[in-house]
């Protein structure tokens, strides 16, 4: 592989490449190479994100000064509970034989794991949804639709009413992070922190915090050993005073920052570092990939081109809404109720199109958006894709603000590339083309 | 390519995607209060030159207009007002840097005088005619034997009336299409062109449409001038205003202005005028009426283009 | 005294956070906004740059709204803030027309309403409502006659614009670009 070889793959200049490459070299090890956030694209993303992180490595900057700080994250006592049950079955028993290496249950392929079949001797019978509106968030809504169908019984957990409220058989509805106490955010950083979740206002109408809708149930049914505290507040307050804090004090500074116990930020010179792998060094070749049957190194993919007049489909978020949660808000449909669909002025001339015109989608399997889109031509998209905003174009007309306003881009993924490592759900691989005129087949 | 957007959602009633704020109360106004401006300025006119006799029409009946467009261009602009129940605020202050707040005492002095003018020749259009209080028969003759003095005053309240309509409009630099000096002057000229278009309509004497006839074809040439310096002015001017006159040189306006404006408006009712002084006989209606129509449908395209005019976006 | 403001270009991410905090702060009827997102895009892809700005009423020295009320309603206070008595406006529309900025809307009670600085809360000492909430810390507010406020150490070291520096308004919100 050549950068002249990059070139035909990426439009990126080869001498820019080159240019590149040789200044991180010359910076390393100070040098990240950042993985990003919503990877997963055309199915190989375990892969590519190997690669990222084959790069890092041979940069040095695992560990290095101006690359990977050694992070660490601060640890609370856990409330002395009744030892958990083991249950007779877990997710993986739903994929029989796949995702070995997967160390999170999977959403992708949860559908298929509802509908009952001659493949597995098990199926998902229940789900409980919290803060997710699945019918818009999983690709291919008809299955979605399908396998909620397939439930015993569903509940969903959420603040606002959205698609998903409105298939389940109970909604508990949650007052938003503004109005409860959460658990202590304790995320990974170079230095330790703890940082306090409090309510800013109280809670409206029958609204509750999901500590509270969770202690209710295990109540009910019996378990109300597991939360062995009557307010959330004791259990914070306790947790903090084992740390040298108290549930006063954040409630004041709000953040704190902890000593280091886990050593320095970054190697030293000559140090021995044992890594989490088998071998205890970093493992360009993976065996343990070898031994499942996937590529121990990652390989190059030819990922699918659109056909001539189809352009990728690129969907992503805009900054005042939550996904498709918050589309029906007054608030926030007053600063954004619908989604565009960025055009390149290239693209643009070639079919004739002004900004402010609405269009009708059509993928490259044939289905056509419900609802049409309006259009924004911009030098922000390539000429060879285009990009809308998630969560629009909503059919459900109980959603009376959303109901119709823009399109839906769930509609217009309809191929998904598992990534058979992980079972990531790669939807970059959809390509759309434009309709000026309202198609036939659209019910109005 | 350039491209700048409100990315909030911004869409407030009236003001985006351009402003229009305005719509016909405005114009309705501008050209009444010209129009009445006008009236009044040719009454005091030839009232102090002595030609009462000669310029009846001019001096007395066609004041009796003046009132009446004064008081419905007022109820135009009470109905343009959003907060009518405060409109009385506007005469709790003078605000020298307003051209509104000249305009709203302009219209406090010259109503009430352009009403005393005309209700003071009342005993001459119907010889019957008794105020029944002797408070206002004094007055009346009062007002008559001081005819020339109160002229005066009518004229120069006439002027500042009908130049603020254009001052109005010149003060707000943030319209590109009107922030020039020669709005005003020119809505004064277009206001007496009105005003002496209507005169000579209602005349029945001959010399009276003749003189009048000339003054108006005077005054179209000035107006053509003012409209000519106008544009230029614009296309010698910065972006926004270059922008602006585009709108009359192949935009939105162009028709609407050049054949509504100028060609019916002023040069086709000159070109009348020409004739009618070579001797021909024309119908006095024709160019008096299209006169006026041209005087109004400019204050609409005036008001109109002015407020798509912006600096921003 | 005089308020003033600074937005980091470099910094607003176009949230809109500002937005809402001002409309429920203020009471601004949904569809009406007294400060918004401004998005300019330059360049051709993939060169483009684009510059992100939190617009409002830019309370400007040499006031046209000010100049042009017949009533008096606009007035500037101590600070250099405009604002409007709503009893005294009569709901013209003068201050509508001579606002460069498009920062003025006819509010549905009659009277015309714009971006106050919030000073019913800089009077108590807080901080206006869109400042306060802005997440990428992007909005500096102050005194710019103090050279320890705020907004004059936001411009102290960094380049700045106005917008419409032509229509001769002396603007007194500045973007950091």
């Amino acid at each position: 592989m050549t950068p002249e070889w990059a070139y035909g793959k990426t439009t990126i200049k080869p001498d820019l490449i080159r240019k590149t490459a040789r200044e991180m070299a010359k910076a390393a090890p100070a040098v990240i190479v950042h993985p990003g956030r919503h990877v997963t694209w055309y199915g190989d993303d375990t892969q590519r994100i190997r690669a990222v992180a084959i790069l890092n490595a041979l940069l040095g900057s695992w560990g290095a000064r101006g690359g990977f700080y050694m992070k660490e994250t601060a640890h609370l006592p856990h409330e002395t509970t009744p030892p958990f049950p083991t249950p007779k079955r877990t997710w993986r028993d739903a994929y029989p034989g796949q995702f070995k290496l997967a160390s999170l249950a999977l959403s992708s392929g949860i559908c298929d794991a509802t509908i009952p079949s001659s493949n597995r001797s098990c199926s998902f019978k229940a789900w409980i949804v919290y803060g997710t509106n699945l019918p818009l968030t999983l690709p291919n809504m008809d299955n979605t639709l399908n396998a909620i169908s397939h439930l015993d019984f569903m509940v969903a957990i959420d603040t606002m009413p959205m698609e998903v409220t409105g298939y389940a058989d109970v909604v508990l509805p949650e007052c938003t992070y503004l109005e409860r106490y959460d658990l202590i955010r304790t995320s990974p950083h170079r230095e330790p922190y703890i940082a306090l979740r409090m309510p800013a206002v109280e809670p409206k109408y029958d609204s509750k915090p999901g500590w509270w809708i969770a202690k209710q149930l295990a109540e009910k049914m019996g378990l109300g050993d597991y939360f062995p505290y009557d307010d959330i507040t004791e259990l914070l307050d306790w947790q903090l005073k084992e740390v040298g804090s108290s549930l006063e004090e954040m409630q004041k500074i709000g953040v704190k920052k902890l000593e280091r116990t886990s050593g320095p930020l970054y190697f030293s010179k000559g140090e021995n570092i044992e890594f989490n792998t088998p071998s205890g060094k970093i493992e360009l070749y993976s065996n343990e990939l070898a031994g499942e049957g996937f590529d121990p190194m990652p390989v190059f993919t030819k990922h699918p081109e659109p056909p001539q007049g189809f352009y990728r489909l690129i969907y992503g978020r805009a900054p005042m809404h939550t996904f498709s949660r918050t589309a029906n808000n007054a608030n926030l449909i007053d600063l954004k109720k619908e989604n565009n669909v960025w055009i390149n002025p290239k693209v643009a001339k070639l079919w004739d199109l002004k900004t402010g015109q609405y269009v009708w989608l059509k993928n490259q399997d044939g289905v056509i958006s419900t609802y049409p889109i309006k259009v924004r031509i911009t030098e922000r998209i390539r000429w060879d894709s285009v990009y809308m905003v998630h969560g629009f174009g909503h059919s459900k007309k109980e959603l009376t603000r959303a109901y119709g306003r823009g399109a839906n881009d769930t509609e217009m993924i309809t191929k998904v590339m598992m990534d058979p490592i992980m079972g990531g759900t790669g939807m970059r691989g959809n390509f759309i083309t434009f309709l000026t005129e309202k198609p036939e087949e659209v019910e109005s | 390519m350039n491209e700048e957007l409100f990315i909030s959602g911004r869409n407030i009633p009236n003001i985006d995607p351009y402003l229009n704020i305005w719509h016909w109360q405005i114009p309705i106004y501008l050209f009444l209060g010209g129009l009445a401006a006008g009236i009044l300025f040719f009454a005091g006119l030839f009232t102090v030159m002595g030609k009462e006799k000669e310029m009846e029409t001019t001096v007395k009946w066609a004041t009796f207009l003046v009132p009446v467009a004064l008081v419905l261009g007022l109820i135009a602009l009470f109905l343009d007002l959003k907060h009518q129940l405060y409109f009385w605020r506007l005469y709790t202050v003078i605000r020298l840097q307003s051209p509104m707040s000249w305009g709203a005492w302009t219209l406090m002095i010259i109503t009430p005088v352009s009403l005393i003018w005309a209700a003071a020749y009342m005993k001459e259009l119907w010889p019957g005619w008794n105020w029944k209080m002797k408070i206002l028969d004094d007055f009346d003759a009062w007002v008559n034997k001081n005819r020339k003095y109160v002229a005066w005053v009518m004229m120069f309240y006439a002027v500042i009336l009908g130049i603020y309509t254009g001052i109005l409009l010149s003060a707000f630099n943030a319209r590109p299409l009107w922030n020039n000096s020669i709005l005003g002057p020119l809505f004064l000229v277009s206001g007496m062109s009105t005003g002496a278009a209507t005169i000579m309509w209602m005349s029945k004497s001959h010399y009276e449409r003749k003189v009048m006839g000339r003054i108006d074809l005077l005054l179209i040439t000035i107006e053509l001038f003012l409209i000519t310096h106008m544009i230029m002015g614009f296309l010698a001017g910065p972006s926004v205003q270059l922008e602006a006159a585009n709108l009359f040189l192949g935009g939105q306006f162009t028709v609407s202005f050049w054949v509504f404006v100028i060609i019916l408006g002023l040069l086709f009712p000159a070109a009348l005028e020409v004739l009618e002084l070579a001797g021909y006989k024309v119908p006095v209606a024709v160019p008096a009426f299209l006169i006026l129509l041209g005087g109004l449908i400019f204050r609409f395209i005036m008001v109109e283009a002015g407020q798509i005019t912006r600096y921003l976006y | 005294m005089r308020y003033a403001m600074a937005v980091d270009t470099k910094k607003c991410v176009g949230c809109s956070d500002c937005v809402v905090a001002c409309q429920t702060e203020n009471n601004v009827p949904i569809g009406f906004c007294r400060d918004w997102i401004t998005e300019t895009v330059d360049g051709s892809y993939p060169n483009v740059e684009i510059e992100l700005r939190s617009e409002r009423c830019n309370h400007c020295e040499n006031a046209p709204c000010v100049r042009c009320c017949p009533t008096g309603a606009s007035h500037i206070v101590d600070g250099g803030v405009v604002l409007v008595t709503h009893d005294e406006c009569i709901g013209c529309g003068a201050c509508i027309q001579s606002c460069p900025y498009d920062a003025r809307y006819s509010h549905p009670d009659g009277y015309v309403d714009k971006c106050t600085f919030c000073m019913h809360r800089v009077e108590k000492g807080q901080l206006p409502a869109c400042v306060a909430v802005c997440p990428t810390k992007c909005l500096y507010f102050g005194d710019l006659d103090d050279p320890n406020s705020d907004v004059s150490n936001a411009l102290r070291n960094r380049k700045y614009k106005v917008l419409a520096d032509e229509a001769g308004t002396n603007p007194q919100i500045y973007y950091l670009i």
